[in-house]
């Protein structure tokens, strides 16, 4: 059913971003540009751009080294220096990392941050994560509180509260350690490609409305779709790439033709799923084999809504650049309360007529999942669809049992069948 | 009289899960409303302007079996909410009106949508304390949601809250925090007179007891316990560390002393323990608590610390200030901040030269006889190199 592995431009183009990215990153120091390490909710990105700085993501670092099957050795280093075995895998896949001299994907040592960058949105965690960075590195950090959105909306005290800091606290320390004075205008211009790649992007995840869906939007939505948007997002390239994927999306809704997997095209769509929680990573592949073996697709998911929710309506706006950066980190989606989680979920099973949806529970992620059983029956009841529920970990390969994942997920597909959803069920 | 009556006092409200004396208090008054919270830190004033009553949940320990609260929870996270669930689904918080959940980690944020989704009919509020200390800039966001927070509380209890009613429960609790230092000091200097197991419950007994009766029980408790005359044992000066949040069973604290730590210092219900100096009653009592929060210099593993330097240092200065030989780090299973900051702390303990061990436990931890021997064998070892 499927064919060849395809590349389309869209992915080459990805991918010599980022191997660029990384030999920038490896040449900051030689060239005097500054590094600040940061996180992927509530990032920067444009202000951070307008500072000429370069950013590293640990938390990308650590998938990265999942994907690479580096994190289980990463990890039992960061336990036998004296971390519990109950905490967050990705905080210690990345202690671990850095104490095996923190070399990036590409096999170069990624430089030392000049700055830590906490905006810590969605997650606590963060904050121990830099704390500990910080014991380790001789640089100021900046650290941004982001209120949580715990009434479902983001108050104009809290906007107020988020701009404050980054006028009195982040622009500050950037400056300080750029040297470089803040320059409205230039971010400006950053938000501004940023406004519209986001309406690129939309689309693209849009397209999945359509039957079959041109895309995978958990799978592909992580390993193609989403990615350029925490470290790019604000540059030229990064609005070329998503007007590339746009079009390549659109021209496989006009030929009628579904996601790209690993193994090519996808040419039959059975089950179309809603997935909310984080991937596993040390079986990236595996995973997504189990889903479109079984002809399912994820449809939209909340894990690529992390780094921004654009397809709940908002975008960047380049004329108050403050406020919406202030406003686009509040709306992160672990920032979101449950109740909300819950409605966007349900929302995305109806939008996106999905036949099921199916969380994925992380072991060592509370932000995600701690009451994400309560969330699965309340969203059975808004959709009156039954949910599936696994549990793996991001990065700790202790935690992905792939024989218990696929019968899960297999006698889920089967129920889902047997209550008539599926396309077989369909044209039975 | 001795101190008996009163630790019997303690256990009975220790034990009364079904908030029974919540109960009887909002009964003894026309219109009484009771307003819950969960740990670290809530500002309990506001609670207590409003007329209404600050009644702490804190779990379930050791009294009950988790059933229905389990359902609720992936298998890798801390006891403390689903027992809090358990309580909630069985009826045995029902006495309360509303309920404030603190920032205190992503567990207990995300259990304030839970409680939204599954108990609808009961206030809920959550409390989200500012990691920014920037008087101008975290200060002004703390004043404006404790506003708004006195807002929702009037509605709640249907009458305005006037700055006096603020100005007089600031009073109220300066006089608790007064006490409750006094009891820590002298368990710190006269361990062996002023037992763990007692503060502990004397503590406890103040997430139920109206704050008057409560301080009225800590004057009475410190005016007895210092004729009651008990045997000071050859027992290492310890101090316990991690335990801010979900609390350890009565039984755990016992455990520790049998197995010969006196406790002279410990993060145990910290809400009532704020080391600040005294809240002003002058001048405008929000402010007046938002900036002695921004100015208490006060460091939990869900407080950001600004000062890299500083990191560690509250726990190194009271192992000194109390005269301790050890720490002994007692973190919930699966408590990121605790664990995650355990590296950290303990990091600063290797260069002051300070002993500590560590382990996890949960509120409802049956094995002791595993924290007994390490406890012990930790007490000897210390013991053994103090006397050499
Ligand atoms: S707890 Fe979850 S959201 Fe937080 S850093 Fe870890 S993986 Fe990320
Ligand atoms: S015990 Fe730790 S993880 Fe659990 S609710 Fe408390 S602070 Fe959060």
């Amino acid at each position: 059913m499927k064919s060849t592995v395809i590349k389309e431009p869209s992915m080459v183009q990805q991918k010599e971003m980022i191997s660029d990215h990384f030999q920038k990153l490896s040449e900051a120091p030689e060239r005097g540009q500054k590094v600040v390490y940061t996180f992927v909710p509530g990032n920067l990105t444009e202000l951070m751009l307008g500072f000429g700085t370069l950013p590293v993501h640990p938390e990308i670092n650590a998938l990265q080294s999942g994907m690479r099957k580096l994190s289980g050795d990463y990890i039992g280093a960061a336990e036998r220096v004296g971390h519990s075995e109950d905490v967050c895998t990705y905080v210690k896949c990345d202690i671990g990392m850095l104490l095996d001299g923190n070399v990036g994907p590409t096999g170069k040592k990624l430089p030392d941050p000049d700055l830590l960058l906490l905006s810590y949105t969605g997650c606590f965690t963060f904050m121990k994560w830099f704390e500990l960075l910080r014991e380790r590195y001789d640089c100021p950090v900046a650290m941004l509180h982001v209120p949580y959105q715990a009434d479902g909306e983001a108050t104009e005290e809290m906007i107020a509260y988020v701009t404050k800091q980054l006028e009195t606290e982040v622009i500050p320390k950037l400056e300080e350690v750029t040297g470089v004075a803040y320059d409205r205008e230039r971010v400006r211009e950053h938000l501004e490609r940023s406004r519209i790649a986001e309406d690129d992007l939309v689309a693209v995840l849009e397209a999945a409305k359509h039957r079959p869906s041109p895309i995978d939007a958990y799978f592909g939505g992580v390993y193609y779709i989403g990615p350029m948007f925490t470290a790019f997002r604000g540059t030229e390239a990064a609005g070329a790439y998503y007007r590339q994927l746009r079009s390549e999306v659109d021209a496989r809704v006009a030929a009628g033709q579904g996601p790209i997997t690993p193994e090519g095209l996808l040419d039959e769509e059975r089950f179309r799923i809603v997935v909310e929680g984080p991937p596993n990573w040390t079986h990236f592949r595996e995973f997504w084999k189990m889903f479109y073996d079984e002809g399912a697709v994820v449809v939209a998911s909340t894990y690529t809504k992390v780094g921004g929710v654009y397809d709940r309506g908002f975008r960047h706006d380049p004329d108050r650049p403050l406020e919406t950066l202030a406003e686009y980190c509040l709306g992160c989606y672990t920032n979101l309360n449950l109740p909300t989680r819950v409605d966007m979920i349900a929302d995305y099973v109806r939008d996106y007529a999905a036949d099921g949806f199916l969380i994925n529970s992380i072991k060592s992620c509370n932000s995600f999942s701690a009451g994400q059983l309560v969330m699965l029956r309340q969203i059975e009841d808004a959709t009156g669809i039954p949910g599936g529920f696994i549990e793996t970990d991001l990065v700790d390969p202790r935690y992905f049992s792939a024989s218990n994942v696929k019968n899960r997920l297999e006698s889920y597909f089967q129920m889902l069948q047997q209550r008539g959803s599926g396309l077989e069920a369909e044209s039975a | 009289m001795g101190v008996a009556p009163i630790i019997d006092r303690c256990h009975a409200l220790l034990e009364d899960l079904d908030l029974a004396c919540v109960s009887e208090w909002k009964a003894a008054g026309e219109g009484r409303r009771a307003v819950g919270f969960l740990p670290v830190y809530i500002p309990r004033e506001l609670i207590h302007a409003a007329g209404a009553l600050p009644v702490g949940i804190l779990g379930a320990g050791e009294e009950l079996e988790i059933v229905r609260g389990d359902a609720c929870f992936q298998s890798y996270i801390c006891h403390l909410p689903r027992s809090v669930v358990e309580l909630g689904l069985r009826g045995k918080l029902d006495a309360l009106d509303g309920v404030l959940f603190p920032s205190t980690c992503d567990v207990i944020r995300n259990l304030s949508g839970i409680w939204k989704m599954m108990f609808p009919d009961k206030e809920a509020i959550y409390f989200d304390v500012p990691q920014n200390l920037d008087p101008k800039v975290g200060g002004v966001f703390y004043r404006d949601m404790l506003a708004e927070i006195v807002t929702r509380l009037q509605r709640l209890v249907g009458r305005d809250v006037s700055e006096d009613d603020l100005r007089g429960s600031i009073a109220a609790y300066n006089t608790s925090r007064r006490l409750v230092r006094e009891l820590y000091d002298l368990r710190a200097a006269e361990p062996w007179r002023v037992p763990t197991s007692e503060t502990y419950l004397l503590l406890r007994a103040g997430m139920r007891l109206p704050v008057e009766e409560h301080n009225e029980m800590l004057t009475h408790y410190l005016a007895e316990v210092r004729d009651e005359d008990r045997a000071l044992r050859d027992n290492a000066r310890i101090v316990v560390t991690g335990t801010f949040c979900e609390q350890p069973s009565l039984s755990l604290v016992r455990t520790l002393e049998h197995a010969g730590c006196y406790v002279v210092d410990d993060d145990l219900m910290l809400v009532t323990r704020w080391y600040g100096p005294d809240i002003p009653t002058e001048g405008d009592p929000l402010e007046a608590i938002a900036g002695a929060w921004i100015d208490a210099d006060d460091e939990t593993p869900c407080r950001y610390v600004a000062d890299g330097k500083r990191k560690g240092q509250q726990l190194v200065d009271s192992v000194q200030r109390c005269g301790a030989e050890g720490v002994i780090f007692a973190a919930p299973s699966f408590c990121d901040p605790a664990l995650l900051d355990r590296p950290m702390l303990q990091a600063v303990l290797d260069e002051e030269g300070i002993a500590y061990t560590s382990f996890k436990y949960s509120e409802n931890t049956a094995q002791l006889q595993p924290i007994r021997e390490q406890a012990g064998t930790f007490a000897d070892t210390i013991k053994l190199w103090s006397d050499a």
